[in-house]
């Protein structure tokens, strides 16, 4: 049902239609559409200057598109809406942006009274006790190592209970342990249901934390689970290695059906394009065995986010070269 | 039907209270406060010492104390002009604009931190200098020096400058991208102020109570032209990316 300020109880948290950001002659971002449900962790990966930040400012009404339109917590992005919508969000910057001055709590507690919070002693001793900063309220921000200073930023950008949290770059920077710490803060936050919109270079950390994920280079590249961008952009393989080179492999392989087309991978390494792994791999074994291979390892070919990511930015780079010289 | 005020009071508190606590811990600011107060304060002492007995008189025709308006005029400005592009370069404003926080929100709680110590600090240094003038210059010296008039001038022009300062302060800060820039084009709006009450106090420009009611309506049209001018000229998404 729609309220007076075009609120609606069971919109998605996020809906974006053919939205787009120009400065200029210069595109931040162009036609991005997708939807993310409430409650889900979704992915925004990019090259550095692919449009991700300037997406999370557009979405967190801090700049205008000027193309397209969105609804933010059941909101209709509008400038009417930018107050309302920025109550019910919280934009953690790649830069955490505390007052180096003041302390932790002090900092919290002054954003606790920007977004009128409610009681807000409670509030800010909760936030601190989420991202495991309790002992390190009364310190001055000055003091801290940079990853505590991003679970400040958190523990700031949750106070208000938002609707939709948007996370830019949260661990860029961050040595490993930090960065470990920070997923599992992640976590918590994604088990108590708070729809989290994360953007990041790290694509383990994608593939690790999110629902879904999306590729943005100026425009929208794909959007999907990281599973079925895996399967979408390439075909399922088995990975075979002998002990010796195969006689002749298209003897092997030709009569198996589960088997689309294969190629010899380097010395005695073959990869078969099938449709089923799980359903071929034993019938390959027994190719195998029958033609007196010495099998030493019979896997299905995983491929990573990383490599659908640089697939699709490889593509825009080749078609960016076409363009520019058609020759 | 959204029935907010427009303007939180919580909100212009938190970001005074936030600016006041970051003030107490800045060195530089603390000092920069003072020295200029203590500069208009040290020279007309040393006017007043080496002033003799007969130039009671001669006192009595001008309004020397009124340069002292000098300090609400400059004091505020580069803190002022400091206020939002020293946000935008330590990173700090763009988590601030994403909360609900209106324009006309910040710029009140900043406005507020930079006219409450202004202020206090002009009347204070002008009481200490009352206080000197009183306990240790000749009395006709004093007689001649401290009027009526003179003291109720500067009680009410001291906030109408530091606001004018104030705001004349944030509409460049709202648009410059240097904070030393900023400030120092906000020491020089903070100028002309200074050099009318300083050509008033030295007789230059003649000083009258239509003269000062004329100043005072001015200054007053100003400080709300210079508030409207600074809402206007801050735009969230030119802070943010600098552009448009």
């Amino acid at each position: 049902m729609a309220s007076l300020n075009g609120a609606t109880s069971d919109a998605p948290a996020l809906s974006v239609l053919g939205l787009g950001k120009a400065f200029g002659d210069r595109v931040a971002f162009d036609n991005v559409s997708f939807e993310v449900g409430r409650g889900e962790v979704f992915g925004f990966l990019g090259p550095n200057g692919a449009g991700k930040t300037t997406l999370v400012r557009t979405l967190g009404t801090l700049i205008a598109p000027t193309s397209g339109r969105a609804s933010v917590a059941g909101l209709a992005l509008t400038p009417q809406n930018g107050v309302e919508i920025r109550r019910r969000i919280s934009i953690m910057p790649e830069s955490p942006g505390l007052y180096l001055k003041l302390s932790v709590a002090e900092n919290l507690e002054c954003f606790a009274d920007l977004y009128q919070v409610p009681d807000p002693g409670p509030r800010v001793r909760g936030a601190l006790q989420a991202v495991r900063l309790t002992e390190r309220a009364a310190d001055q921000c000055n003091a801290l190592s940079k990853g505590l200073r991003q679970r400040a930023a958190l523990a700031r950008a949750l106070l208000s209970d938002p609707e939709v949290l948007f996370l830019d770059e949260p661990t860029a920077g961050l040595d490993p342990v930090a960065t470990r710490d920070f997923h599992d803060l992640i976590g918590d936050l994604r088990a108590r249901g708070v729809t989290i919109f994360l953007t990041t270079h790290r694509l383990e950390e994608a593939e690790r934390l999110c629902d879904r994920v999306a590729i943005l280079n100026t425009t929208l590249r794909t959007i999907g689970r990281p599973g079925e961008l895996r399967e979408r952009l390439f075909a399922r393989q088995l990975v075979i290695r002998t002990a010796a080179p195969l006689a002749d492999p298209g003897a092997v392989f030709a009569d198996l059906a589960a088997i689309e087309a294969w190629q010899a991978d380097g010395q005695a390494r073959y990869l078969l394009a099938v449709s089923d792994p799980a359903a071929a791999a034993p019938a390959v074994i027994r190719a195998l065995v029958a033609a007196d291979a010495d099998v030493l390892f019979v896997g299905e070919s995983r491929h990573t986010l990383e490599d659908v990511y640089l697939e699709l930015i490889d593509e825009d780079e080749h078609a960016g070269a076409r363009e520019a010289d058609p020759r | 039907m959204n029935m907010r005020p427009m303007v939180s009071g919580r909100r212009v508190r938190a970001i005074f209270r936030k600016e006041v606590r970051e003030y107490r811990r800045s060195g530089g600011i603390v000092y920069a406060m003072v020295v200029l107060p203590l500069i208009f304060l040290v020279q007309p002492v040393i006017v007043v010492f080496t002033l003799p007995a007969n130039a009671g008189s001669l006192l009595s025709n001008g309004h020397l104390l009124l340069h002292m308006l000098g300090i609400p005029a400059l004091v505020p400005a580069a803190l002022a002009a400091y206020s939002v592009v020293g946000e935008r370069q330590q990173g700090t404003l763009e988590p601030v604009l994403s909360t609900p926080v209106r324009r006309e929100e910040l710029l009140l709680g900043k406005a507020l931190a930079a006219f409450v110590p202004s202020v206090v600090l002009a009347y204070a240094i002008y009481a200490v200098f009352l206080g000197i003038v009183r306990l240790f210059a000749h009395p006709s010296v004093a007689t001649g020096l401290i009027r009526l008039t003179d003291i109720v001038a500067q009680v009410l022009f001291t906030p109408l400058l530091a606001a004018w300062s104030i705001w004349l302060g944030m509409a460049i800060s709202t648009r410059c991208s240097e904070i030393r820039v900023a400030q120092q084009l906000g020491l020089l709006a903070g100028l002309p102020a200074a050099v009318v009450a300083s050509l008033t106090a030295f007789n230059v420009i003649h000083a009258s109570l239509g003269f000062a009611v004329g100043a005072a309506a001015v200054l007053l049209v100003l400080v709300m032209l210079g508030w409207r001018v600074a809402s206007a000229l801050f735009d969230r998404e030119r802070l943010i990316t600098g552009t448009r």
